[in-house]
């Protein structure tokens, strides 16, 4: 589902002159790969992983039954990593997410279990409830000109005791079953009697023809605007790849019980933000208070209002996160949502983020958390304990990371 | 008489690309105060980062003789070693460390690894009764102003034994009565054997404390003065200082004539700021200017005489703090409170420190030119990509910024190449007032050439031009108007006919007294 939205942000058009011949296309498809180094790395570490535990576990990783479980398990951790890629480009932390999770999970379950409301309402309430918590820590942080590390270390410990304030310690449950439908279902079975799921398919192909469509828009604007477009050859093998690479995912997810209604909303999220970091103001002001805060200050950027929005998009990803999580267990519990600001956190800069800001994009963060997930499930199968899975975990954030800096340090910027 | 204690013979420091110092010699008497003077770029800072070790020996040329020793640094260490202690402009205090822990920060005193707190407090004591300053030596220095913060400095290198004291422009920050106080400790100090060189740019504190006077330019020798004759006149001074001929490095200017009757497109009226942390310090005082459309107008002065702060404290009270003074644009008041307003009001302003204030290193070329207007290549808050590149392109080709792509990080680029970034971002915002600080700094002939010929176009396109620069020969090749500033208030307004290199530099190392 990565290469859905490949597009998004994979950045700057190779600026080719336009001329490459036959032996000259795999130059300009390496002089892309150079280019993109971050992206394309990490994409294909991702698909070294895969690879290695497919063929470690005899293929039961690809299996579409697993493929599908990975997908749900990892939501909400890639829902975090999203609104977390933003607040690390933007130059900030947040360590509150996972007890932010947890806290709305335990309103959830305080509004549908102990008060009976009517589930859509408890859900625009619980949204709301993360975009004000993350709206109180965003103003200290732009306004208040408290660091960022310190609110939110602040948000941790705060929103973990009002979890167990609001569920007395218990775990409270099961949610409406229209909202677990909803969240942790599948798409529904419509159409004619095959092997396949007929909606996964025909959205699968939808989006095939979306993609193919709007390449082909962007290349014929380029064009029209006499800008330096990419041969033609290199250009066709981008969209073969990206059709196929769907179309693998597709019939994966279509073979067993069709494409999980969660990764509809991921990929909502994904190509959302995707454009809004890409194409938005707002989204190139987010890189440039982080990228030079001074320099963006006198370009004349608002970096106040946008640290704060910021944040308080943190908060609502986060309601949505522990919304998910809490129907998917049926219960909200104290407990819930340990670690996940760090997991969110290690996905971000796995895939691509900058400690000082400035750097990542939301594909990337995406990316980082597919890696972190496909080692968790593939380890789960092959029956490595959870002892060495952090130890590995662990090793492969510092690996990324040092090879970036690495990387850096060669090309000498 | 007595012997010289250094000798600095023919030194040649290269930067890439750039010839810093193409031959300074320097010979200080012992027991001497020796000032250093030159315009901006001269070589003072570099000759004295290599004297100190900060460029280590290999990286220079020439030879280095203290008390008659050759002498081979490879950092500041062993010139600290030697006796030769430097106190940069920028203080290099930690601030929330005591004053007798920054005495004695690297060069504890310890047995063991533990500090003898006793002894090094009695010493600290002992040491700041020296230097004249009357603080416990146990208070933070962030507690101390700058004044006294400058004291706590001298009296760290007392404790390694000083033997050549080197101050590099050591009243820059301070305020008279601070500024008068060190000059007397220097001379104290004098008293008490220990030379002295000392940057300055103020001739009338050069005439107060030095005994002579080496004077640098380009990166050479002119000569050196005994203060005291009678022949060493400030004109002297200042004829050494300037005195370059001006060859044909500016692009042909029709001087402009302004309309009469048409208000100015802008005007500063009896602008004050106070300093952001120092409150009873006026970095700006009572200036009051006026640029009309078309007409390029040169603001002159050294450093620390307050010109980038009256920039940006009228381009959205992005320095210090606001004490009265109004903007007019067109006769009409207008506000600049925020950058937003002061922008919207078709004010910009370009940084002189282009790395740290007007770029993001670490975006692209194509979207640092498209930050201040983003609004321009955007509709409903999206950004349309293909437009902003051809703006991108446009800037390119029209500003000739060499890059291999618009998509290259800008960090990459050469120096004069980020400067028409940052120019281009700003033309691009389509301001009627341009404020450019020092657009010219530490780019290449060539390139100085092409901005010159940008900063032409742009008034002959009817925009008003503030240019701040301290390289007197630019200003007079460019500008209709020149006013000049020192220690915060403007000494001088002059014509294109009237200004010369000499005149100007008067009116620049003039101090408050001599003004009024």
């Amino acid at each position: 589902m990565s290469t859905v939205t490949d597009k998004t942000p994979a950045a700057a058009p190779p600026g080719g002159n336009g001329t490459g011949g036959g032996a000259g296309l795999l130059r300009l498809m390496l002089d892309g790969l150079r280019r993109n180094m971050r992206q394309y790395g990490m994409l294909i570490a991702l698909g070294l992983i895969v690879v290695l535990f497919a063929v470690w576990t005899e293929g039961d990783l690809l299996l579409p039954r697993n493929v599908s479980n990975l997908v749900v398990q990892n939501s909400y951790i890639l829902i975090l990593a999203i609104g977390m890629m933003l607040v690390i480009i933007a130059g900030h932390i947040d360590l509150s997410v996972g007890s932010l999770t947890a806290f709305v999970g335990a309103m959830a379950a305080v509004f549908m279990v102990r008060n009976d409301m009517p589930w859509p309402l408890a859900v625009v309430l619980c949204l709301a409830v993360g975009a004000l918590a993350g709206a109180i820590q965003g103003w200290f942080i732009a306004y208040g000109g408290i660091p960022s590390f310190i609110v939110t270390l602040s948000g941790m410990l705060t929103f973990r005791g009002l979890t167990e304030i609001f569920l007395e310690g218990q775990t409270l449950g099961p949610f409406p079953d229209g909202l677990v439908e909803v969240t942790n279902g599948f798409l529904p079975e419509a159409g004619p009697e095959t092997n396949y799921h007929n909606l996964t398919l025909l959205l699968g192909l939808t989006l095939i023809a979306l993609v193919v469509l709007q390449e082909v828009r962007d290349r014929r604007r380029q064009q029209e605007f006499a800008l330096d477009v990419p041969p033609l050859k290199l250009f066709l093998v981008k969209l073969v790849a990206l059709a196929s690479a769907i179309l693998v995912v597709t019939m994966l997810l279509a073979s067993y019980k069709g494409a999980p209604s969660v990764l509809l909303l991921l990929g909502a999220l994904l190509v959302g933000f995707g454009y809004v970091m890409r194409n938005a103001v707002i989204g190139r002001h987010i890189y440039a208070i982080g990228g030079n805060l001074p320099a963006a200050k006198l370009s004349g950027v608002r970096d106040k209002r946008i640290t704060f929005l910021v944040f308080l998009n943190m908060g609502m990803l986060a309601a949505l996160a522990g919304l998910v999580y809490a129907t998917r267990l049926d219960v909200a519990s104290p407990k819930a949502g340990l670690n996940f600001e760090l997991e969110a956190i290690a996905a971000a800069f796995i895939g691509g983020a900058s400690m000082s800001g400035g750097v990542g994009t939301v594909l990337g963060a995406v990316i980082g958390g597919l890696v972190l997930g496909v080692l968790n499930n593939g380890m789960n199968l092959v029956g490595i304990g959870s002892d060495w899975q952090q130890v590995i975990k662990g090793l492969v954030l510092l690996a990324a990371v040092g090879f970036d800096v690495w990387n850096k340090r060669k090309v000498g910027s | 008489m007595a012997g010289p204690v250094l000798e600095m013979r023919s030194i040649v420091k290269t930067f890439p690309g750039v010839k810093a110092l193409s031959d300074v010699s320097l010979t200080v008497r012992r027991g001497e105060v020796h000032a250093i003077c030159g315009e901006n770029g001269a070589g003072k800072s570099t000759l004295m980062k290599v004297l100190s070790g900060v460029h280590p020996h290999g990286t220079y040329e020439g030879e280095i003789l203290f008390e008659e020793e050759v002498c081979r640094f490879k950092d500041i260490r062993a010139s600290e070693e030697h006796g030769i202690v430097i106190i940069h402009q920028e203080l290099a205090l930690v601030p929330y460390l005591s004053i007798a822990e920054n005495i004695f920060l690297g060069n504890e005193h310890a047995t063991r690894g533990l500090i003898n707190w006793n002894e090094t407090l009695r010493h600290a004591t002992e040491l700041l009764r020296r230097v004249g300053l009357d603080e416990h030596p146990e208070t933070r220095v962030a507690d101390i102003g700058v004044g006294k913060q400058q004291l706590v400095e001298i009296a760290k290198a007392l404790s390694k034994r000083v033997k050549l004291l080197i101050l590099d422009e050591p009243t820059a920050a301070l305020n008279d009565e601070d500024s008068g106080k060190l000059l007397d400790l220097i001379l104290q100090l004098k008293e008490q054997g220990i030379t002295a060189i000392i940057i300055s740019h103020k001739l009338n504190e050069i005439r107060k404390v030095a005994d002579s006077v080496t004077i640098l330019r380009d990166g050479r020798t002119i000569e050196t003065l005994d203060v005291k004759a009678p022949e060493t006149t400030e004109d002297r001074i200042i004829s050494g200082m300037v005195g370059r001929d001006l060859e044909h490095r500016f692009p042909e200017r029709t001087p402009h004539h302004p309309e009469e009757g048409a208000a100015p497109a802008l005007e500063i009226r009896n602008w004050t700021v106070h300093h952001p942390i120092d409150q009873q310090r006026k970095v700006v005082d009572d200036v009051s200017l006026t640029v009309r459309r078309g007409e390029i107008v040169g603001i002159a002065g050294l450093m620390g005489a307050g010109r980038t702060e009256l920039a940006m404290s009228v381009f959205g009270r992005t320095y210090g703090r606001h004490a009265g003074g109004t903007v007019l644009k067109d006769g009409r008041e207008i506000p600049t409170r925020t950058v937003p307003e002061a922008v919207g009001h078709g004010i910009a302003y370009v940084t002189e420190d282009r790395k740290h204030y007007g770029l993001n290193l670490i975006d692209t070329v194509h979207r640092n030119i498209s930050l201040s207007a983003l609004g321009k290549v955007a509709r409903r808050g999206v950004v349309d990509e293909h437009e902003e590149r051809q703006v991108a392109e446009g800037f390119r080709a029209s500003m000739s910024i060499k890059t291999p792509t618009v998509f290259e990080p800008v960090g990459k680029l050469s120096g004069g190449n980020q400067q028409k970034v940052v120019l281009s971002k700003w033309i691009f915002a389509g301001p009627e007032v341009l404020i450019l600080d020092e657009p010219t700094r530490g780019i290449d002939v060539g390139a100085k050439y092409e901005i010159y010929t940008v900063i032409d176009r742009l008034a002959a396109e009817g925009k008003a031009v503030v240019f701040i620069s301290s390289e007197l020969p630019e200003l007079l090749g460019m500008c209709d108007r020149i006013y000049t500033m020192a220690a915060g208030r403007l000494t001088g307004e002059f014509s294109r006919a009237e200004a010369s290199q000499e005149s100007l530099m008067r009116q620049m190392t003039k101090d408050k007294e001599v003004s009024r």
